[in-house]
């Protein structure tokens, strides 16, 4: 590309546009991360609220509220729009503001790559919920979307449902390439890989991931629309074709899928620990290549969602020995986080609460994820609460905790401005006894044999299910005062300095609060 | 953009369009994969000039299991339910079918066989799951399957269940109405 040559004129800074199209034309990587970080929030609260109605059909035996066709769809909105609509797009957010600045790089590598990236994600969320005022409704297959349930016996949304997850496939893809780009290429003189921050290192791995999965997804949908529109049977053995290669292919992508979902949580959380243990982090070498172990197993474990479906006993040893040797690394990131915080002067911050939480609430998810690794165990497990319990372990208190913890941590460095640390912590002790109190007893309720994707229980399961609805109304209701602090914060409140944390290190506190709309337009040298 | 930058980019690009290709791959690669592992039921026929017959033969049970997929019409039932047979010796069974509508139908019929690792020992020199099968209104017919036991199966197995869901494919060969039909 042309080299463009900049006229430095002290007294000239390039702000950002006025108005309503700064935010549409902007290739600057600060407002595309503030983009993808909003977003990411309303669809928390879009697909909170229909946790809110699956919670509140379930607060009694016996129908209430809504209708069993429209139990399904929220059910499968809120798995989709989580994952896909909150959870991803909160970390590619945190990648845009973060990675440039903790590299010392000028912006991403591919700007107007950038733009596009978030801008698909709109519309892709925009199809997928128009579905819902579709005839024959929204899709009601589970976000897992089995065939034949989400061919043979779809409704006819499904093939908006398919456009959609192609155009956020299309976005997460150019999101990851990015970044890569970005790393690979604009580190600042002297960063070598191993001097890179983790929260880098944890991002590098996961766009590798999206860039091998994401095409696998694209392609299930594919095979989807063609099984549904063009008369093939990749999935109908009618024609020759196997349901069960669909659940091969579904999980192919969605087992790296979850690491996809954790692996940032894991540098954003090695980052705030060394912060406010006010230590140097234990193990940074072996969190590099826990990570990466991570990442590689990932992509041979995914026949552990699918042990019940017939497979040979060969398989499923291996599957569930691959899986468990997943714990060794897991366990060794736990370990050095523990460690770091041994002996550290700990001070209890808001990210710093949030990050203890996540360290202990995600090995209990751990656990449970181990406990459904062994076969004949899994038998009794599969399809019950107990497997929703351990993914909402793993995924509310560690990824969206790890998020939360993240904006709390970075947003001084992106406002310029103090959150209220009272409100603060008042939003970590609420999301804390809220996140437990509503997915602890869907432990018991799983194990004693209550089956999920369910809008009706049988008389049993009563008591639980009446406490767990109470806690997911407390979860959801402070999520709104998590809200109330961000605007707060964004509006004024105590200036911060340019370090903002007594512990903390990286390029990215070495700039101003806020951080100026250009950063390191030259680069830093790095020691 | 740098030249490394580029570079990058397209071994990215590359890899995208890759593992969307590699995933249309993993559909004869699942079934390769099954056939030579005898997986997923999928019944291979029984190769040609080779023996599977011998005198050591022991007794085995084999159950015969029919299903219908959704909405197909037709009677469909094992002529015997269970039968007894020696390993190592050709056995003969059939299948009633009926075509109770008022319309000419074609059906297939998939087998899958239980315990799985029963599967590469049970050879087929003939079967109704080969072929389609057509049938006019109200006709009927008696389907055979011809079969034999691989002497070296397991001692552990004594008891096999071949099952065949019956499916109605014939809408299945007009492409515009794969299977909305009638929905």
């Amino acid at each position: 590309m042309s080299s463009v040559i900049e006229s430095h004129h002290d007294d000239h800074h390039h702000g950002p546009a006025k108005g309503l199209m700064r935010w549409l034309l902007t290739t600057n990587h600060k407002d595309i991360g503030t983009l993808y970080l909003w977003f990411s929030f309303a669809m928390f609260l879009i697909g909170g609220a229909m946790a809110m109605v699956i919670r509140a059909e379930l607060f009694q035996p016996g129908m209430q509220i809504v209708q069993p066709e429209f139990y399904n769809q929220m059910l499968t909105l809120h798995g989709l729009i989580m994952v896909f609509g909150a959870v991803m797009p909160a970390f590619v957010g945190l990648a845009n503001w973060l990675i440039p600045m903790m590299v010392g790089a000028p912006d991403m590598a591919l700007p107007r790559l950038n733009n596009l990236s978030f801008w698909l994600l709109p519309f892709a969320f925009g199809i997928l919920l128009s579905s819902l005022f579709m005839e024959g409704g929204a899709p009601n297959f589970g976000w897992t979307f089995y065939a034949p349930l989400s061919t043979t016996y779809a409704p006819p949304s499904v093939t908006f449902f398919i456009f959609s997850v192609h155009i956020m496939g299309a976005s997460s893809i150019m999101g990851s390439i990015n970044v890569i780009v970005t790393i690979m290429n604009m580190r600042a003189p002297g960063m070598d890989l191993m001097k890179m921050p983790l929260f880098v290192w944890s991002w590098l791995i996961t766009a590798y991931l999206l860039i091998a999965v994401m095409p696998v997804l694209a392609g299930a949908v594919t095979m989807m629309l063609m099984d549904i529109h063009f008369g093939t049977s990749f999935f109908n053995a009618a024609g020759g074709g196997d349901p069960v290669l669909f659940q091969h292919i579904f999980w192919f992508f969605g087992h790296p899928e979850v690491y996809i979902m954790i692996l940032p949580a894991f540098g954003i959380i090695s980052h705030i620990i060394e912060t406010f243990a006010r230590k140097q982090l234990f193990g940074y070498e072996s969190m590099v290549w826990a990570m990466l172990s991570i990442a590689i197993l990932s992509f041979v474990v995914w026949a552990h969602h699918m042990f019940t479906v017939g497979m040979p006993l060969a398989a499923e040893l291996f599957f569930m020995w691959a899986t468990m040797l997943i714990a060794v690394p897991t366990g060794v990131k736990v370990f050095n986080w523990v460690a770091t915080m041994f002996k550290g002067s700990i001070s209890f911050e808001t990210p710093m609460l949030f990050a203890i939480a996540f360290v202990v609430l995600f090995t209990i998810g751990g656990f449970s994820g181990l406990m459904l690794s062994i076969v004949p165990a899994d038998f009794q497990y599969h399809d019950t609460y107990f497997v929703v319990a351990h993914f909402h372990y793993v995924l509310v208190p560690g990824s969206i905790f790890s998020i939360m913890a993240a904006v709390y941590y970075w947003i001084p460095k992106w406002t310029g401005n103090m959150y209220d640390e009272r409100m603060g912590r008042l939003h970590f002790w609420l999301s804390f006894v809220g996140v437990n109190v509503t997915f602890f007893p869907q432990h018991w309720i799983g194990l004693a044999g209550m089956p999920r994707r369910y809008p009706d229980y049988a008389l049993q399961f009563a008591d639980w299910n009446m406490v767990s609805t109470a806690g997911a109304f407390l979860f959801g209701a402070s999520q709104i005062l998590f809200l109330f602090i961000v605007l707060k914060t964004v509006l004024g409140g105590k200036k911060a300095t340019p370090q903002v944390w007594e512990g903390a290190r990286g390029l990215e506190w070495s700039v101003e609060s806020p951080a100026p709309y250009h950063t390191f337009s030259t680069p830093p040298k790095v020691k | 953009m740098n030249k490394s930058a580029k570079r990058t980019l397209k071994y990215l690009s590359l890899a995208v369009f890759g593992m969307f290709f590699f995933s249309f791959a993993l559909v004869p690669l699942y079934d390769v994969f099954c056939e030579v592992t005898g997986l997923n039921g999928k019944i291979s026929q029984s190769e040609e000039g080779v023996s599977y017959e011998s005198n050591t033969g022991r007794d085995l049970t084999i159950q015969f299991v029919s299903h219908n997929a959704e909405q197909m019409p037709w009677i469909f039932r094992p002529s015997e339910k269970i039968m007894k047979v020696k390993t190592g010796k050709y056995s003969n069974a059939t299948f009633f079918v009926k075509n109770n509508t008022d319309k000419p139908m074609t059906a297939r019929a998939v087998p899958s066989v239980a315990p799985s690792n029963a599967n590469e020992y049970l050879k087929k020199l003939e079967c109704f799951c080969f072929e389609e099968q057509f049938l006019a209104p109200g006709e009927e017919a008696l389907l055979p399957v011809r079969f034999i036991f691989d002497s070296n199966i397991p001692e552990s197995i004594n008891n096999v269940a071949l099952s065949y869901t019956i499916f109605d494919i014939t809408n299945y060969n007009d492409m515009e109405m794969a299977h909305h039909d009638g929905r």
